[in-house]
């Protein structure tokens, strides 16, 4: 365990704003988010495709590609602000106190080198560690997530993983080095349910224990109820609608949230029919001015023509919304 | 890559959200004169073919007719003026033949032997790839055995052997870049038709019971035909060197039919004692055209290339 | 791996006995053998001895038989230029040839890995589009042209280096070797140069492809993530995955060197085995023809399988599955 010398929030993301300068025009992947992570704690940060979430990860650990860049905000990550961050800084922040974990495990660790090689290279950027001691600590963390003959196993390529023990084995290089921060961009997407569920529970563990704060992003909300603290909803490079993650879920404020939930289904509305959001989600280089869902939103009125502010609508809630759904809170 | 890929790519939405109301030939057109070169190696290409098809009306003299020449004329450097004052711009070879006129004929040659292999090449080879993907099992083991088999021998060593087998001659010659380069067609064009062949409109026309040649050349070839296009031209550029080269090495065309690569051969003893513009001048009209074609070549792979498309 | 080896050994078997038909039937039977292995000169009687010494009054299956039986103990026919076995003619041309092919190799991956990594890197600088424009043009400057070129410029007008010939040998290992002495250097370099032109090009797309395309693989992301230094990503992680083809298409390529050595050799008079097979065909010396091509094929199957056990070497993935199959 690291001593983190601030006492508040490990990750504070302030109003960041990604954009990608495109030959069609600027591209604003990330528009505006904002939010706070604690130690210990789960964010999930929930959206469809395009709604810039990845980038929004990527950009916490200063990995956007150009024609991407960060164009305004601030990450600030133990009271350091990450978006004017050196690279020489960043790199020595990556994989050591912020680790990130891909969506694809079949994508995310290098077919050609063994997985030895690839965990002591993680912890040798990091510490001055002889090969012998980094080997030790590459095979704990993975017995650690779970891998049975870790000794084994680690002499072994890729390729001659399964892809949830492959996901298994990039987790484990996340942890390697104890990070403050995990940010996980969709790591359960690729993966079967029942491996889903053990690396969903392993993850809160994990959390819990080491006081790891965690970034959970993903597309599905059923993955966010079961797992994440807070909830953040994010629509076209926004965050639209956050809160603790059981009274977002209940009591859904934005309609686009409302929409999310009702398109999912679930037990407890069997034989009611599955609502669907009409329309799709639009371009992010001609986004509609002012609320950027009011084309898609069945209660927008002229008034959206505006761009509404993010407020706290209820205590610890807040949503980017004029006509939010209350009525069934007061009711 | 289902949900997050638009997230990383954003420039794919970025494309998607651009008006699309275009032509398919313009849309070619558009990405293709995205390269300047390209568009450079084109004008290179439809100049080249000009020349080599108007060569007998822009050639200042007749380079074989044998009236024409005078000795006297044998190895003037460029610029100089000839006994009857003409001026020779590109110099003269040891007969006193006029190089620029040589080089016009020479491209008419290159070009004729290049673009006829070519095409007799693609003929074949597509046809034969076209049957292994088609009827696959045996046919297909068959052809592809001889393609790779082929294709393991680079082109100069199979030329050389059959050069070796049947001699010298215009018409052999084409046999032998034929027979070296049909192969490379045979193993594109059945790569992209086993893929097609899964589609469904080939399912669709096999249903109707129209006959094989029809599915086959109707349905199958039109769809195969972009990355056929691509090999056919990088090919061309291929059997023009080819030729230069065997014909360089003295085992290529005949005398008679003095090509590009000839007439280095030709300036090749003159070179150490610093005439070098028998052998320069032709090597320079033989590499604009194979670097306009390859350039053209170039593009029109990045062009046609799906997995490419920005 | 053995069960590998053995199928592998046994394709190649199958691909010589294959090729050493064609080239029997193409030059014994296509061509006519009795007008060019007798002397003109010869009356009818001394026509009718040689045709039956050299058995080719059998029938053709006989002659082919025959001829194999000859080939599998050395036997490839003697020379009519030289009067020596072809077989020996060429073995001792081969050093010459090889050294040239090697050193072309070693020219084109040291430079072309380099400058195609670069290209590769930062495709959009002038660098980057300096070196495609480069490669294209490597591409397309035909082999015998460029050395015509070379001598022109660095034999002719600049002096530096010679134009012809091979220069002092060193006996290494009972080969005739050059690259031991300064004069032999001096000799080597044009050729040598002038071969790895092509293949240097062909390095160059080979690895500026395989760097963008490794790239934009989320492995290199991942390996960024982890905090890795760019030197590491590049060198480690991205030139390891890019070598695997490189390596095993130069490999496949170094065939096709000593093939278009045959070029370069004539241009520089370099006393290979190209230039042999050049003048043999020009004198019609048909046992030397036979020969250089049995033998090259050889050469060739040789390589193509030697790269087939390297390539499982390197690659992981392929290990793995020739050995499971």
């Amino acid at each position: 365990m690291t001593a983190s010398a601030a006492t508040g929030p490990t990750l504070v993301v302030d109003d960041l704003r990604t954009h990608f300068h495109t030959r069609a025009g600027v591209l604003k992947a990330v528009d505006g988010v904002s939010f706070t992570v604690d130690k210990g704690r789960i964010l999930g940060l929930v959206g469809e495709s395009g709604s810039g979430k990845s980038v929004t990860g990527f950009s916490i650990l200063g990995l956007v590609d150009p024609p991407g860049r960060i164009a305004g905000g601030r990450i600030l990550f133990n009271g350091e602000d990450l978006a004017t961050a050196s690279e020489q800084r960043l790199r020595d922040l990556r994989g050591n106190r912020i680790a990130m974990i891909f969506q694809d495990p079949m994508m995310t660790l290098n077919p050609v080198l063994r997985i030895d090689t690839q965990m002591i290279e993680a912890l040798q950027a990091h510490q001055k560690m002889d090969r012998k001691t980094a080997f030790a600590r590459a095979r704990d963390a993975l017995g650690q997530v779970g891998i049975p003959s870790p000794e084994e196993r680690l002499r072994s390529y890729p390729h001659q993983f399964s892809g949830g023990m492959r996901q298994r084995v990039a987790i484990a290089i996340a942890l390697l080095n104890r990070p403050d921060v995990i940010i996980a961009d969709e790591p359960t997407t690729a993966l079967d349910v029942t491996i889903q569920a053990q690396i969903l529970f392993e993850a809160q563990k994990l959390c819990r224990e080491v006081g790891t704060a965690l970034i959970w992003i993903t597309h599905d909300l059923s993955v966010v109820a079961g797992l994440a603290d807070e909830i953040c909803v994010m629509y076209a490079g926004r965050v639209v609608e956050q809160g603790p993650v059981v009274d977002v879920l209940d009591q859904p404020l934005h309609p686009y949230t409302h929409g999310l939930i009702g398109s999912v289904p679930s037990r407890n509305r069997r034989g009611r029919p599955l609502t669907q959001i009409p329309g799709m989600a639009p371009s992010p280089l001609s986004l509609p001015a002012g609320c950027s869902f009011r084309t898609r939103c069945p209660r927008a009125d002229a008034a959206c023509a505006l761009p509404p502010p993010m407020a706290e609508l209820l205590p610890g809630r807040h949503a980017r919304c004029i006509h939010p759904h209350l009525e069934a809170v007061a009711a | 890559m289902t949900v997050t890929t638009p997230d990383r790519v954003p420039a794919v939405e970025a494309e998607a959200a651009a008006p699309a109301v275009v032509s398919p030939l313009r849309r070619f057109w558009i990405d293709f004169r995205d390269s300047k070169v390209a568009v450079a190696g084109l004008a290179g290409c439809i100049l080249i073919v000009a020349l080599a098809l108007l060569a007998p009306f822009i050639s200042p003299q007749n380079p074989y007719d044998l009236a024409q020449l005078d000795i006297m004329d044998g190895r003037l450097e460029p610029g100089a003026a000839g006994m009857d004052g003409t001026i020779f711009w590109l110099g003269t070879d040891d007969q006193g033949r006029d190089m620029l006129s040589g080089i016009l004929y020479g491209i008419r040659i290159s070009l004729a032997v290049g673009v006829a292999s070519g095409v007799l090449a693609m003929a074949f080879g597509a046809s034969m790839g076209l049957l292994a993907a088609y009827f696959g099992g045996r046919v297909d083991t068959l052809i592809m055995r001889v393609v790779d088999l082929q294709l393991s021998f680079p082109a100069i060593l199979l030329a050389l052997i059959l050069v070796a087998v049947l001699g010298q001659g215009i018409d052999k010659i084409i046999i032998a870049l034929v027979a070296v380069q049909w192969a490379y067609y045979a193993r594109t064009i059945r790569g992209t038709a086993l893929v097609e062949r899964r589609k469904e409109y080939i399912e669709a026309a096999r249903c109707l019971a129209l006959g094989d040649a029809r599915v086959v050349f109707r349905h199958l070839l039109p769809n195969c035909l972009p990355p056929l296009i691509v090999v056919g031209t990088v090919q061309v550029a291929h059997a023009i060197a080819l030729e230069a080269t065997l014909s360089f090495l003295g085992i290529g065309l005949p005398i008679t039919e003095p090509s590009l690569g000839l007439l280095i051969a030709n300036g090749f003893e003159y070179m150490l004692s610093g005439k070098y513009w028998i052998s320069f001048f032709p090597g320079v009209a033989l590499l604009l055209t194979i670097v306009s074609i390859n350039l053209v070549g170039d593009q029109l792979r990045d062009v046609l290339n799906p997995r490419l498309q920005k | 791996m053995t069960v590998f080896l053995i199928r592998r050994l046994m394709q190649a078997v199958v691909v010589l006995f294959a090729m050493s038909l064609i080239v029997f039937v193409g030059v014994y039977a296509i061509g006519n053998p009795i007008d060019i292995l007798i002397s003109p000169e010869a009356d009818q009687l001394e026509r009718e001895r040689a045709i039956h010494a050299l058995g080719l009054d059998l029938p053709l299956w006989e002659q082919y038989f025959v001829f194999l039986q000859r080939a599998l103990t050395g036997d490839l026919g003697r020379s009519f230029a030289f009067g020596a076995p072809a077989l020996q003619i060429i073995v001792e041309r081969m050093p010459a040839t090889l050294e040239l092919a090697v050193a072309a190799m070693g020219i084109s991956i040291l430079v072309g890995i380099p400058l195609g990594m670069w290209a590769g890197f930062r495709p959009e600088s002038f660098g980057g589009r300096a070196i495609m424009a480069g490669s294209i043009l490597g591409f397309s400057l035909p082999t015998f042209w460029v050395g015509l070129m070379l001598i022109m410029v660095f034999a002719v007008h600049l002096g530096w280096l010679p134009s012809t010939g091979r220069g002092e040998t060193v006996e290494v290992l009972g080969l005739q070797l050059s690259i031991f002495t300064w004069n032999g250097w001096t000799h080597l370099l044009l050729p040598a140069f002038n071969l790895a032109l092509f293949k240097m090009a062909l390095v160059i797309r080979l690895t500026r492809a395989g760097m963008r395309e490794n790239l934009l693989m989320d492995y290199v992301k991942f390996a960024r993530a982890k905090g890795l230094s760019p030197g590491r990503v590049i060198f480690v992680h991205v030139l390891k995955n890019i070598m695997i083809p490189v390596v095993t298409i130069l490999g496949l390529e170094l065939g096709s060197v000593i093939a278009f050595a045959v070029v370069t050799e004539t241009i520089f008079s370099w006393p290979g085995m190209g230039k042999l097979i050049i003048d043999s065909i020009n004198q019609l010396d048909r046992p030397v023809i036979v020969a250089y091509l049995l033998i090259t094929v050889s050469m060739f199957i040789f390589i193509n399988f030697v790269v087939d056990i390297l390539y499982s070497v390197l690659d992981p993935r392929v290990r793995l599955k020739e050995m499971k199959s």
